[in-house]
C-alpha cells in the first residue's frame, strides 16, 4: 500500500497499514458463512478496479471538481442546512462551513483527514471502536486503509444543531473506488441531524464503494442520521453502520437504497445505557436485476432499552433483496423492548425477497417481536386508483410512495420528508 | 351530449364465467339524466357498476357497453375513467400512505395531455372549493385516502373525487348508505350541483329518502340480475310502500 498524504500522523499511518494487512488476510465472502447466506458472492469482484485511488495532477483535480458541481444532491440543493461537505472520487470538492455561532460552541464538522490531524483524541477514542461484525470486515478494513473522504461531526455537551448537516460522496469515471468514512460524536444531551448522500456522476459507470459510519450518541443525545444512495446501475457497494446509544439517547437512522448493481448494507445498534433507543429504518426500491442485501443487529446491553427496526423494500422486475436481522438481548438487559419488521412489497412475480429474522434472548423479562411479510399490491387498491384514470405504472408509483410513508412519517423535519419522498420518486422516472 | 348504452349485458365472476350474476341488462343513459336503480341485496347492482368500470374480478360474457357509440370493453379501467366513466364505490378502498391531495393530483394529471403540466395553484384552489362545497375539512387533503375514515367520510370523499374529475357518467353505488341525515343532504346537494346537461347518473340505492333529495328521471327495479320494471320517480314511492316481494311477483312471470 502506498501512503499518499505524508502530513498524516504516524499513528494513523500505522492504523492504515494494519487495516491494509487485515484486508489482504481476510478471506473473500463465502456463502458457507452464515452471514452471507443468500448473497450473490460471485458478483463481488474487484478485478480491474482502481482500488487504490491514483495520485492526480492539479488540472485533473480541477476537472473533477468541475464535474462534482453537476452532481449536487437534492438535499444540498433544496434543504436549509447548517454546513455541507462534498467529495468526488475521495477528494474534497466543496465545503460550506458551520456558522460561527456553532463553531464558537465547539461544534466540529470537517473532512476526516483534517480531523485526524487536528482532533486525534476524537478519532482515537471513537473511530471503529465497535465492530459492526456482520460480515463485511474485509471491506471495512479496506475503507480504513484507504479512506481520505468523509467527515467528523462532533457536537459538545448540551449543544443543539438545529439544521441538518450534509455530506455528499460522488464517484465518477469507470472503475473508480470510493471510501467514505463518517464519524459522528454527540456528547451528552447534544442534538444533530446528518444527511449523507452517495451517488455516481454517470448512471452506468462501473464503481466500487465501501463506506463506514460510526455514530455515537452520549447520554440524552438525539441523533438523526439519513443515508441515501443513488449509485450507478453498475456499482458494487458496501456500507457498514455502527450505532451506539448511551443512557436515554435516541438515535434514528434511515437508509435509502436506490442505486447499485449489488449493494450490501450492514447496521448494528448497541443500546448501552438504560432508556437508550434506536430507531432503525430503511427504504429500498429494487428494480431491474438489482440486488440489495441488508444485515442488521440490535444488541441490547442494558436494562430498559428499546429498539425498533422497520425495513421496507419495494421490488420490481427481477430484483432481489435479502434481509437478515437479529435481536440480541444480553443477560443484564431486562425490560428490553425490541421490535424488528421487514416488509416487502412485490410488484413483480419475478422479483425475490428473502427474510431471515432472528432473536437471541438471554434475559427473561423482555418484550421482543419480529415479523417479515411479502405481499403484492392488493388488487382492490390497484383497481381503485385505475378507476380514477391513473394508469397502472403511475398507480404502482403512488402505492409504493404510500407504502413508504409509514417510515417517512417518523421524521420530524417536514422539509426533509418531502425531499426524501421526491428522491424516491426519481427512481421511477428513469 | 353523451350517451352511455348498456346493451344485453351479462356479467359473471371471472373465475366462474358460466354462472351469470347480471343476466341481461339493457339501459341507456343520456347526459343530464338521473337513473335510479333499486333492488334487493345480492341482485347484481354492484356487479353491474363494477363491470362497467372494468373491474378485473368480473367478466362480461355477452352484451356490450357503449360510450357515445364506442364499445368500452376493450379499454383498460383507467382508460374508461379518462373517457368519462366514474364509479363511486359502495365500499371505497383504503390506500395507505397516499394522501387525498396527491391521489387526486395524480388523477387530474392523468387527464392532461402529453407534456402538459398541472397548475398546482389552480388545482389546490379547485380542491379547496370542492371540499368547502361538500363540507369536508381542508385538513383531509393530507390524510391517506379513506384510511380510518368513517363510513360517511368515505362516501363524501367519493363525491369529492367525482366533483374534481368531472366525469360525463357517474355510477354511484349506494353513496347514501352510511350517511346520517345531515351528510345525506350535503352529498345530495353536491350531486345536484354537479347535475346538469354535462352529467349522466346511474344512482344505485336502497332508500327512497335519497330520491327525495336527488329526484330521478327514471327508476329501475333490478331483481335477480335483471331489470324487471322501469318507471318514473313514483315507482320508488310505490316500491317503498309495497316492498320487493311485489317485484318478485312481477319478476317470476317475466322469467317464464
Ligand atoms: N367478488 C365476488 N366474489 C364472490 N361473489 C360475488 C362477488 N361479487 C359479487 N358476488 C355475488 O354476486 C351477487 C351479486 O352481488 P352484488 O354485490 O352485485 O349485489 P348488490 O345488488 O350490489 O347487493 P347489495 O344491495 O347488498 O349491495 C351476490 O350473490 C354476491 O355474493
Ligand atoms: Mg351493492
Amino acid at each position: 500500500m502506498t501512503a499518499s498524504a505524508s502530513t498524516l500522523p504516524q499513528w494513523w499511518l500505522d492504523t492504515r497499514a494494519a487495516a491494509w494487512d487485515r484486508y489482504n488476510a481476510a478471506p473473500a465472502p463465502s456463502r458457507a458463512d452464515e452471514r452471507w447466506r443468500f448473497s450473490d458472492v460471485a458478483g463481488i469482484t474487484l478485478d480491474g478496479l482502481a482500488i487504490e485511488p491514483a495520485a492526480l495532477s492539479d488540472s485533473e483535480i480541477l476537472a473533477l471538481k468541475t464535474k462534482a458541481q453537476g452532481a449536487l444532491s437534492p438535499f444540498r440543493a433544496t434543504l436549509k442546512h447548517a454546513a455541507s461537505l462534498s467529495f468526488i472520487n475521495n477528494r474534497l470538492s466543496h465545503s460550506a462551513s458551520l456558522p460561527g455561532e456553532l463553531t464558537a460552541k465547539g461544534v466540529i464538522f470537517c473532512p476526516i483527514e483534517e480531523a485526524i490531524e487536528k482532533y486525534p483524541q476524537h478519532i482515537q477514542t471513537y473511530l471503529q471502536k465497535h465492530d459492526v461484525a456482520l460480515g463485511s470486515e474485509k471491506f471495512t478494513a479496506l475503507n480504513t486503509a484507504l479512506t481520505t473522504s468523509g467527515a467528523l461531526l462532533y457536537v459538545p455537551k448540551n449543544v443543539v444543531v438545529e439544521l441538518p448537516l450534509i455530506l455528499e460522496h460522488i464517484a465518477t469515471d469507470d472503475d473508480a473506488c470510493v471510501y467514505p468514512h463518517t464519524l459522528v460524536i454527540l456528547e451528552d444531551n447534544a442534538r444533530a441531524t446528518l444527511i449523507e448522500y452517495f451517488a455516481s456522476a454517470e448512471p452506468g459507470a462501473r464503481h466500487f464503494a465501501s463506506g463506514v459510519n460510526d455514530l455515537h450518541a452520549g447520554a440524552g443525545a438525539q441523533l438523526t442520521y439519513i443515508g441515501a444512495q443513488s449509485w450507478s446501475s453498475n456499482t458494487l457497494a458496501f456500507q457498514t453502520n455502527s450505532i451506539v446509544a448511551q443512557r436515554d439517547a435516541r438515535v434514528t437512522s434511515l437508509n435509502v437504497h436506490l442505486g447499485g448493481r449489488q449493494a450490501r448494507h450492514e447496521s448494528h445498534s448497541r443500546l448501552q445505557g438504560p432508556g437508550a433507543h434506536s430507531e432503525m429504518l430503511a427504504l429500498t426500491i429494487a428494480t431491474g436485476a438489482q440486488q440489495f442485501d441488508q444485515r442488521t443487529l440490535q444488541t441490547h446491553q442494558a436494562p430498559h432499552t428499546s429498539s425498533n427496526l422497520l425495513y421496507k423494500n419495494a421490488l420490481l422486475d427481477t430484483a432481489k433483496t435479502i434481509f437478515s436481522g437479529l435481536i440480541i438481548v444480553e443477560p443484564d438487559a431486562q425490560k428490553t423492548d425490541a421490535y424488528q419488521s421487514n416488509r416487502n412489497l412485490m410488484l413483480s412475480d419475478a422479483a425475490e425477497s428473502n427474510s431471515l429474522p432472528g432473536l437471541e434472548i438471554q434475559a427473561n423479562d423482555v418484550r421482543c417481536t419480529h415479523g417479515a411479510t411479502s405481499a403484492r399490491i392488493p388488487a382492490e387498491q390497484e383497481f381503485y386508483l385505475q378507476s380514477r384514470g391513473i394508469d397502472p405504472a403511475q398507480a404502482h408509483e403512488l402505492l409504493v410512495a404510500g407504502f413508504f410513508e409509514e417510515v417517512l412519517n417518523k421524521l420530524e423535519n417536514e422539509e426533509l420528508h418531502a425531499v426524501l419522498a421526491s428522491l424516491l420518486q426519481t427512481k421511477f422516472k428513469k | 351530449m353523451h350517451t352511455l348504452e348498456i346493451r344485453d349485458l351479462v356479467v359473471a365472476l371471472t373465475e366462474t364465467p358460466d354462472k351469470p350474476i347480471v343476466k341481461g341488462v339493457s339501459l341507456t343513459i343520456k347526459s343530464g339524466e338521473v337513473h335510479a336503480v333499486m333492488g334487493p341485496n345480492g341482485t347484481g347492482k354492484s356487479t353491474l357498476s363494477k363491470a362497467i368500470a372494468g373491474h378485473p374480478d368480473y367478466t362480461i360474457t355477452s352484451g356490450d357497453v357503449f360510450l357515445d357509440g364506442k364499445s368500452v370493453l376493450e379499454m383498460e379501467p383507467d382508460e374508461r375513467a379518462r373517457a368519462g366513466i366514474f364509479l363511486a364505490f359502495q365500499y371505497p378502498s383504503e390506500i395507505p400512505g397516499v394522501s387525498i391531495a396527491n391521489f387526486l393530483r395524480a388523477a387530474v394529471q392523468a387527464r392532461l395531455g402529453e407534456g402538459e403540466d398541472l397548475d398546482a395553484v389552480a388545482y389546490y384552489k379547485n380542491l379547496y372549493a370542492k371540499m368547502d362545497m361538500l363540507k369536508i375539512d381542508r385538513k383531509f387533503t393530507s390524510r391517506a385516502v379513506n384510511e380510518g375514515f368513517s363510513g360517511g367520510e368515505k362516501k363524501r370523499c367519493e363525491i369529492l373525487q367525482m366533483a374534481m374529475l368531472e366525469p360525463s357518467f357517474a355510477l354511484m353505488d349506494e353513496t347514501d348508505s352510511g350517511l346520517d341525515i345531515d351528510a345525506l343532504k350535503i352529498v345530495a346537494e353536491g350531486v345536484n350541483q354537479l347535475r346538469g346537461p354535462k352529467l349522466g347518473v346511474l344512482l344505485i340505492t336502497h332508500y327512497q329518502r335519497l330520491l327525495n333529495h336527488i329526484v330521478p328521471d327514471y327508476v329501475h327495479v333490478m331483481y335477480d340480475g335483471r331489470i324487471v320494471k322501469s318507471g318514473d320517480k313514483n315507482l320508488a314511492i310505490e316500491l317503498e310502500a309495497k316492498g320487493y316481494d311485489w317485484v318478485k311477483d312481477i319478476a317470476v312471470p317475466a322469467m317464464s
